[in-house]
């Protein structure tokens, strides 16, 4: 009965979406106020619906009910409860349903605080929210029905993938899709602009709260998956440049590029249509990653069961949605008028670049994805593409982005002075020199790059330090005004400075991670040690575990430095009988200069085990630098700017404007 | 309204093309039931390589082509350094287990490492030549590693698998076919 109500909710949800998608754009059109009203009531119901039917789904998982198909074939009774949940969206036609889900959550959103903004592009905003919703419930509800029925049901399911049956697994591809969808409403809002033929400053000031939003969920989306590749496939390995991975980092780069770009429309009402191009993009590209993970045109370690009736149906979606998109934005576009003029040497010439150098990294990770695919496509033969080719295209890009952001950060507006503002980075240059120097001096000469990967970190961090204790009066006023003048520092410089630093945390992870990781495999009786990297590792032995649904060999390291026990770690190699498959679980021990990371390999005839032992310098600094990141734009977000409510009608006035009258 | 600029049409364009590629790639792999993950190989039907490789440590038996006349037997190329390699090696102890005879080319790997993944894993080879150079690889026309070639009583490759063997390559693929070829 239940996954009845959830398929009803379902089909429900579809028509209610497509009467939001179609009654308030006719009423904008046709300036009829309660047309457009209708708009936010159905955004209110869509959400409730979908919300119910995701109960439904979740009541499933969490019960057991093998008579649902989709349970019977991605869940188990003796899962934890916490895997029965995640259960949900582990498979292709639940997280369908979590992405609809996440968009009519970010519908409400606008339904329930854009009063402040003019009503018709209120209603047409929703109405694109509306098309966007009714499309994917159409894929669900036509191609990937969670809800089908079993008869017989089966007694026992065929459990969910162990390698998904880990904690930080669970949570991100919830964290993933809030960033992909989250790209909606920048989506949405762009072609509410085309629409109108309005583009202005109180729009980007509603589009970079959410752009920001969006890409802070994705960052912590990304990085949570990396994480988990490192410290689950046991190869102490954190990014592979794999095609499923760089379906989500493409559309990263290029929300980075439009979170930059929105601050120029909002401060200088200036490359109105690049942004409004960017704003399409991401979520474009957000869709494509979709289409390349579930149509089967890609093969990848983490793709879900595809399926080419999908692919075909996906394919019409993103020809419907992106297609007609990129055509309004073809015939409208043009019109738009920009506003500020400025020089070449400026914050925005600066932010200019940013964008260019984004833009650029992501169809060069867009082209090394899918030219395989294209040219198998076109008859051309198999080839790969791999780590050497991002490293030879990807790394060159990023460089000049990562010197210039520090230099980008201080330059004033419209025309600055570049002597000026190197001249207050002296500090900051004397100390990346110091840092390249002193990291040549250590590690030798053979490792030059390294040491200038440190400079490029040490050059944002100190840079935004720089500007951040410059803007405070840092040591030029007294330690009072000092405190002052960073309490009322706007809280988007803060955001700004946190996560610039955090990009060169990040760099200083990627570089020591990279560069000087320490590796050993050998075969260990019990009782005999190893030393890595100053850490020696007494091996114990392997004892026989049971957990809730998989039996384990758990190996026992005792780690000594310098004598003293510091840690023990106990890596496992776990066996999961009911889906037939192992994983290898690492034992980790993290500290800020390094993991000691162990993995229990096969036990040899000999009662000898083979082991890994990986000693990763910095590496933890990778995560720490991204989630610093996310932290940066959630500061960012409690702005001031943004918390008092932007666009200018409502702001004497906090009573809602009648419909229809503000907009002409 | 203004009028439509080549500037703004140059999105639309690109995006309209890559359509047109998803949409042969999809009827490709869903009409005509192309495999996304088979490689043609120009070696199919055709006599394997003539080659004669040295054993990985300087004792035992190496591997040469004159080895595969007379059974049917498997090629597998492989190295200790190679993630999807590991991946596969329970499928390959499987099969040896099963009766198989699996030949192993060492792909550019060093002795101590193949010697340690062989007792970290078990060694399913009959025999295994070491290809330090990768020469040998190239006349198989080797992609990427892992590869898999089933080769006939005649030494005709028959079939190349690229990338880890999975179970369910075993039992539709590889076993249907070692059957027709009388095992």
């Amino acid at each position: 009965m239940i996954p009845e109500i959830g398929q009803f909710s379902l089909v429900l949800a579809l028509l209610v979406a497509l009467a939001q998608g179609t009654v308030p754009l006719i009423g904008a059109a046709r300036c009829w106020g309660d047309w457009m009203a209708l708009a936010g009531t159905a955004a209110n119901v869509q959400f409730l619906l979908v919300i119910t039917a995701f109960a439904c789904l979740t009541q499933a998982y969490v019960v057991s009910d093998f008579s649902v198909a989709n349970v019977a074939h991605n869940s188990h009774t003796l899962k934890p409860l916490l895997y029965k949940i995640s259960g949900v969206w582990g498979n292709h036609e639940g997280s369908m349903v979590l992405w609809v889900l996440i968009l009519a959550l970010f519908g409400l959103a606008v339904a329930q605080f854009g009063d402040n903004l003019p009503p018709s592009l209120r209603a047409r905003v929703l109405a694109i929210q509306g098309l966007i919703g009714a499309a994917f419930l159409a894929f669900i509800l036509f191609t990937s029905n969670p809800f089908l029925r079993l008869d017989p049901a089966p007694l026992e399911g065929k459990g969910l993938n162990p390698i998904l049956q880990d904690p930080g697994l669970a949570f991100h591809p919830p964290f993933l899709y809030l960033g992909y969808v989250g790209f909606s409403m920048a989506f949405s809002f762009a072609v509410a602009a085309l629409i109108e033929g309005r583009v202005d400053p109180a729009w980007a000031r509603w589009v970079r709260p959410w752009t920001l939003a969006a890409w802070c969920a994705l960052t912590v989306g990304i990085a949570l998956g990396s994480w988990w590749a490192y410290y689950e496939l046991g190869w102490g390995g954190w990014w592979f440049w794999d095609p499923v991975e760089n379906a989500s980092f493409i559309p990263w780069l290029v929300g980075t590029a439009l979170l930059h770009s929105a601050i120029v429309v909002e401060k200088r009402d200036a490359l109105k249509s690049w942004t409004v191009l960017l704003a399409i993009l991401a979520f474009s590209m957000s869709l494509l990653g979709t289409f390349l993970v579930r149509s089967g045109v890609l093969t990848s370690v983490h793709t879900f069961a595809s399926d080419p009736e999908r692919g075909v149906f996906i394919l019409g979606l993103l020809l419907l949605v992106i297609g007609g998109s990129l055509t309004l934005y073809a015939i409208r576009a043009p019109a738009l008028k920009g506003g500020g003029l400025f020089a070449p040497v400026s914050r925005e010439g600066a932010l200019v670049f940013n964008n260019l150098m984004l833009t650029t990294a992501a169809a060069v990770v867009l082209l090394g994805t899918l030219y395989p695919l294209i040219l198998d496509a076109v008859g051309g033969g198999k080839v790969s593409v791999g780590t050497p080719f991002y490293n030879a295209t990807f790394v060159p890009l990023m460089i000049p982005v990562l010197l210039a952001c520090t230099v980008g950060a201080m330059l004033s507006w419209k025309r600055a002075d570049i002597s000026g503002v190197l001249g207050r980075l002296k500090l900051a240059f004397t100390g990346v020199m110091i840092v390249i120097v002193t990291a040549g001096y250590i590690l030798g000469i053979t490792e030059l790059l390294a040491a200038l990967g440190f400079g490029v970190a040490a050059w944002l961090v100190l840079g935004s330090a720089v500007e951040l204790g410059d803007r405070i009066g840092l040591l030029r006023l007294s330690p009072g005004a000092t405190l002052r003048r960073a309490v009322g520092l706007p809280r988007a410089t803060w955001g700004m400075a946190i996560a610039h630093g955090a990009v060169g945390i990040m760099v200083a992870g990627i570089t020591a991670s990279t560069a000087f990781r320490t590796e050993s495999i050998q075969l260990m009786r019990p009782g005999e040690d190893i030393t890595v990297a100053g850490y020696n590792l007494r091996f114990d032995g392997a004892t026989a575990i049971r957990g809730p649904n998989y039996t384990a060999a758990r190996g026992l390291f005792t780690v000594r430095k310098n004598g003293e026990i510091v840690t023990i770690l106990t890596p496992e190699k776990r066996q999961y009988p009911a889906e037939g498959s192992n994983t290898t679980e690492a034992g980790i021990r993290t500290t800020i200069v390094g993991d000691l990371y162990a993995v229990l390999g096969e036990r040899a005839s000999n009662g000898a085990w083979s082991t890994r032992i990986y000693f990763n310098p910095l590496v933890a600094w990778i995560w720490a630098g991204a989630i610093l990141m996310a932290v940066g734009g959630m500061v960012s977000l409690t702005d001031r700017r943004y918390r008092v409510g932007a666009p200018k009608p409502a702001q004497s006035r906090p009573a809602k404007p009648a419909p229809g009258t503000a907009e002409a | 309204m203004a009028g439509i600029r080549p500037a703004f049409i140059f999105p639309v364009a690109i995006f309209l093309s890559s359509v047109a590629i998803f949409a042969i790639y999809l009827y490709q792999v869903g009409i005509e039931g192309k495999v996304v993950s088979d490689l043609p190989s120009a070696l199919i039907n055709k006599p394997a390589p003539t080659f004669n490789l040295p054993p990985i440590d300087s004792k035992g038996a190496g591997f040469s082509s004159k080895q595969l006349a007379g059974k049917v037997s498997l090629v597998n190329v492989w190295a200790s350094w190679c993630p999807p390699c590991r991946a596969e090696h329970p499928q390959l102890m499987r099969l040896a287990r099963e009766g198989v005879t699996i030949y192993g080319i060492n792909y550019k790997d060093t002795p101590a490492a193949a010697r340690a993944f062989f007792t970290e894993l078990g060694n399913p080879f009959k025999s295994n030549g070491a290809d330090r150079s990768g020469r040998v690889s190239i006349d198989w026309g080797v992609y990427g590693y892992p590869e898999t070639f089933v080769i006939d009583r005649r030494s005709h490759i028959r079939y190349r698998h690229v990338g880890p063997i999975s179970a369910d390559d075993i039992s539709n693929k590889i076993y249907p076919l070692l059957e027709s070829l009388g095992k």
